[in-house]
């Protein structure tokens, strides 16, 4: 008798203990999210609002996060979303503005949820001005006031130093000796369309490129990966050649198209090199992986390279094979570089002060980070 | 010109040629060698492996055939480590002609890890607008993407049912060969703190750098020694492992090279004065 | 008038897409997603206009019979066939990039290879571009020298059998001097970018309306 009391008392211990651990924590037991904040998301084109809340007590338990919305704060919910474990936020889209809604977020495990209170209401709103934007606003208002003034000084006229850019120097050398090799010059505009800054700064430089070889009778061939590129460079080029005073030699088919694709772009470009042999190549624009294999063909038919682009993965094999390489803003520097009007010339001064100011804030920052002061962090995000 | 001063001017042809036979002999040879893991590499590992099980990892293929010897295997690894810790994978890409080669690893890992489709991971192709699409994603995929690569619409997928925007991803893992991973940090990263880590091509990787040091990116995955370092992590050998004694040697010979060149150059210069 | 036009339709356009930056509430808001939109679609139409050139340059060269013109049937006969796999494909399954297409049979086994060589290419010409410009002729050029040996030993996995500290050495040099300059530049071409985009706006800097 005694031996099967005791068998039935392990028998029960046994049994408590699993269900200890199998069954799953109680209502009772699990805690919901707490602090939930619904509020109207900030500084968007409305319809949408932003819960948060912080995390359960037991978050590594619990499968995920429910985030309910109701019109009355006594319901009916229906889900909005559903989050992991882990986050603390949810942003809920497709609303209507001006009406109220009411949050709840419950914490899910397999079987039980842990009701949340009810935040709320968020109305949903359009605003009219992004509040998260305000540093960019000022910044550009700084840099615009800056070279105003300086266009201002120079249309007074002040006199503004520019240092020598090597690589522009050279494009009065280059069309030289091309022209003394009878052979025609080369321009390649980059790979990127007529949206792009860098490519409006290479089709400048291709102005005055022109004009130059208008003015000593050589042929400008520019092959083009963009249809639209094209028709500009033909009208820079026509416009060029009517300024020098030769309309007749312009010949339009020298500015063609190609091809969009990269490598086709760049093998079409190799063959005309090879064909062509072109006295001078001027690789202007922004420029990926075939800019190496231009380069290096440019180099191989014995022509002088003047280089030029913003793509800063690109400068290095630009550096190494060609004569003179502008890097990055200096292509941007070539139409104040080489027409030297002094408005041109202010904005390139403009740039330059908010560049020093922008190298100040740096060391301050730096010094103001390692004592420990973040405020300077803060102005920037 | 003596022979040693003639090492200034190598004609290049033979310079190709030493190339072609350095960097192919250890591939047919089929020799291995071990790599190092680099903290860039190792974090990217760990931003994957530190997510939960049912997580949503997002892929975008951001790049073509020309760069999948060097994309491919980290995709493929990525892909490896994502299912063997039962992440939800999202593909999805901005290059049009990627997607064929993306989607041919995605299918080629889930057959391999007995993945199901629509529950595992599910493919929702190319939209063109690069910026827009990235934008929109944030507020809601449906508004891109209503339907997956072959029509099948979002809704009816198991896997994609409660996720609507970048609130429901915890990773976007980019493979990119271009800029396309500067719009991600720019339109995405800024605006919606989605977290991220990019796998690049090796001349992309210096550029890619300082937004891993500056916080924007948790990892970067650089070239195909990264995507060899990462199949040692899943411990997944393939073409990234293969090709490292293939990619030493090559390294090995254009520095003999450069030191050939220069003592032609202090030879020719010393003749000179 | 003729250049005045254009002029204003540049400010006008730039100041929109400026102030939708900052101003969220629609319409204005939703305006630079819609212009992105119309300009996707206007460049669609643009490539037309690059079609046109590329055939009647090549029509040209065909009636005139000069040198290379049996390449230029080869292109008009390959723009003709990937046009027409393009619409058989997009006619017969459901789009020219389906899987088991024809338009992807050609991409896969012509244009696929072809690209894969051209890039390859880069493996050659980096070899004879390094060999040509490493050269230590001042104390900077020597400086470059050296960093590149450093970074090219320590990205492979001989850089560590060589020394072990090789590796660590090439990740300070990209995660430090080469991160600073690359942040130098791109502070330098963002600055840049601005001030060329305000001489757009403004009407200062005109060569691109030729």
């Amino acid at each position: 008798m005694r031996k099967q009391g005791t068998f039935q008392g392990l028998r029960a211990l046994l049994l408590f203990v699993l269900l200890a651990f199998l069954a799953p924590p109680s209502s009772a037991a699990l805690s919901p999210p707490e602090d939930i904040k619904a509020f109207d998301s900030p500084n968007d084109a409305g319809g949408s609002a932003t819960v948060t809340w912080k995390a359960s007590p037991q978050d590594s338990l619990l499968l995920g996060y429910s985030v309910k919305r109701s019109a009355k704060p006594e319901g009916p919910y229906e889900e909005a979303g559903v989050v992991l474990k882990g986050q603390e936020e949810f942003q809920d889209a497709g609303l209507t503005d001006g009406q109220a809604y009411y949050y709840r977020v419950d914490a899910r495990v397999l079987g039980d949820s842990a009701l949340s209170a009810v935040a709320g209401p968020a109305v949903p709103s359009a605003q009219w001005f992004n509040l998260g934007r305000v540093n960019i606003l000022a910044f550009i208002m700084l840099f615009a006031g800056i070279v105003l003034w300086y266009i201002a000084r120079a249309k007074k006229g002040a006199k503004l130093f520019i240092r020598r850019i090597a690589g522009l120097d050279a494009v009065e050398e280059a069309v030289g000796r091309s022209t003394e090799m009878g052979r025609p010059l080369m321009f390649i505009p980059g790979l990127l369309s007529i949206d792009d800054v860098t490519t409006l700064a290479a089709l400048t430089i291709l102005g005055r490129v022109a004009r130059k070889a208008a003015e000593y009778d050589t042929p400008v061939l520019v092959p083009c990966t963009d249809p639209l590129v094209m028709t500009t460079a033909q009208e820079i080029v026509k416009q060029s050649y009517s300024e020098a005073g030769r309309p007749d030699a312009y010949r339009e088919g020298n500015i063609s198209y190609l091809t969009y694709d990269q490598f086709g772009y760049a093998a079409g470009c190799d063959g005309i090199m090879l064909r062509e042999k072109p006295g001078a190549v001027f690789l202007q624009g922004y420029f990926y992986a075939e800019s190496l294999i231009l380069a290096e063909t440019g180099h191989s038919i014995g022509a002088i390279q003047i280089a030029g682009t913003t793509a800063v993965d690109q400068l290095p094999f630009f550096v190494t094979a060609c004569d003179y390489t502008l890097i990055g803003e200096e292509m941007y520097a070539a139409s104040s570089y080489l027409t030297r009007e002094p408005i041109m010339l202010g904005t390139l001064k403009g740039e330059d002060l908010i560049k020093l100011l922008i190298a100040l804030s740096l060391t301050v920052g730096v010094v103001l980070e390692t004592l420990g002061k973040h405020w300077i962090q803060v102005l920037f995000q | 010109m003596s022979w040693l001063a003639k090492l200034e001017k190598i004609d290049r042809r033979w310079i190709f040629l030493g190339v072609a036979l350095v960097v192919s002999a250890p591939l047919l040879l089929g020799l291995h060698s071990k790599v190092d893991i680099t903290p860039p590499v190792k974090n990217t590992f760990e931003a994957i492996d530190r997510l939960p099980p049912g997580s949503v990892v997002m892929v975008s293929i951001d790049y073509d055939a020309s760069t999948m010897p060097e994309n491919q295997p980290m995709l493929l690894a990525v892909l490896r480590h994502a299912f063997q810790k039962n992440l939800k994978i999202i593909l999805m890409g901005h290059w049009p002609l990627g997607l064929p080669v993306g989607t041919l690893g995605l299918d080629e890992v889930a057959h391999e890890m007995h993945k199901t489709y629509g529950v595992d991971y599910v493919n929702l192709g190319f939209r063109p607008g690069t910026a827009a699409v990235m934008v929109n994603l944030g507020t809601e995929i449906r508004n891109v993407f209503p339907s997956d690569y072959k029509g099948v619409p979002l809704d009816s997928l198991e896997m994609v049912k409660n996720v609507h925007n970048y609130n429901d991803i915890r990773l976007l893992v980019g493979i990119e060969a271009g800029d396309t991973y500067e719009f991600w940090i720019i339109y995405v990263q800024a605006r919606f703190g989605l977290k991220m880590a990019m796998g690049t091509t090796a001349v992309m990787a210096p550029t890619a750098y300082k937004y891993l040091q500056s916080g924007q990116l948790v990892g970067l995955i650089g070239g195909l020694k990264g995507a060899a370092e990462y199949e040692s992590l899943v411990n997944h050998p393939g073409i990234g492992l293969a090709g490292m004694p293939a990619q030493s040697a090559g390294h090995l010979l254009i520095i003999l090279f450069i030191i050939l060149g220069n003592i032609g150059y202090f030879l020719a210069r010393r003749k000179k004065t | 008038m003729k250049r005045e036009i254009p002029l204003l339709i540049t400010f006008l356009t730039g100041l929109l897409m400026v102030v939708q930056f900052f101003v969220p509430h629609h319409p204005i808001g939703s305006i630079g997603t819609g212009v992105l939109s119309w300009y996707t679609i206007i460049a669609g139409f643009t490539l037309l206009l690059g079609i046109d050139s590329l055939v009647s340059m090549h029509l040209k060269k065909l009636q005139r019979k000069q040198s290379g013109w049996g390449y230029s049937i080869m292109l008009i006969l390959g723009l003709l066939l990937a046009l027409a796999l393009g619409i058989y494909s997009e006619v017969h399954y459901g789009s020219a990039l389906a899987f088991g297409s024809p338009f992807m049979y050609l991409y896969t086994y012509m244009v696929v290879p072809l690209q894969a060589t051209m890039f390859s290419l880069l493996a050659f010409f980096i070899a004879s571009a390094a060999y040509r410009a490493f050269r230590a002729r001042t104390l900077e050029a020597s400086l470059l020298l050296v960093a590149a040996m450093i970074v090219m030993l320590g990205r492979v996995p001989l850089g560590a059998a060589i020394w072990g500290k090789l590796p660590i050495l090439a990740e300070w040099i990209m995660t430090v001097p080469n991160a600073a300059a690359t942040r130098g530049i791109l502070i330098g071409v963002s600055l840049g970018a601005l001030a060329m985009s305000l001489r757009i706006l403004l009407g200062i800097e005109r060569t691109y309306l030729s």
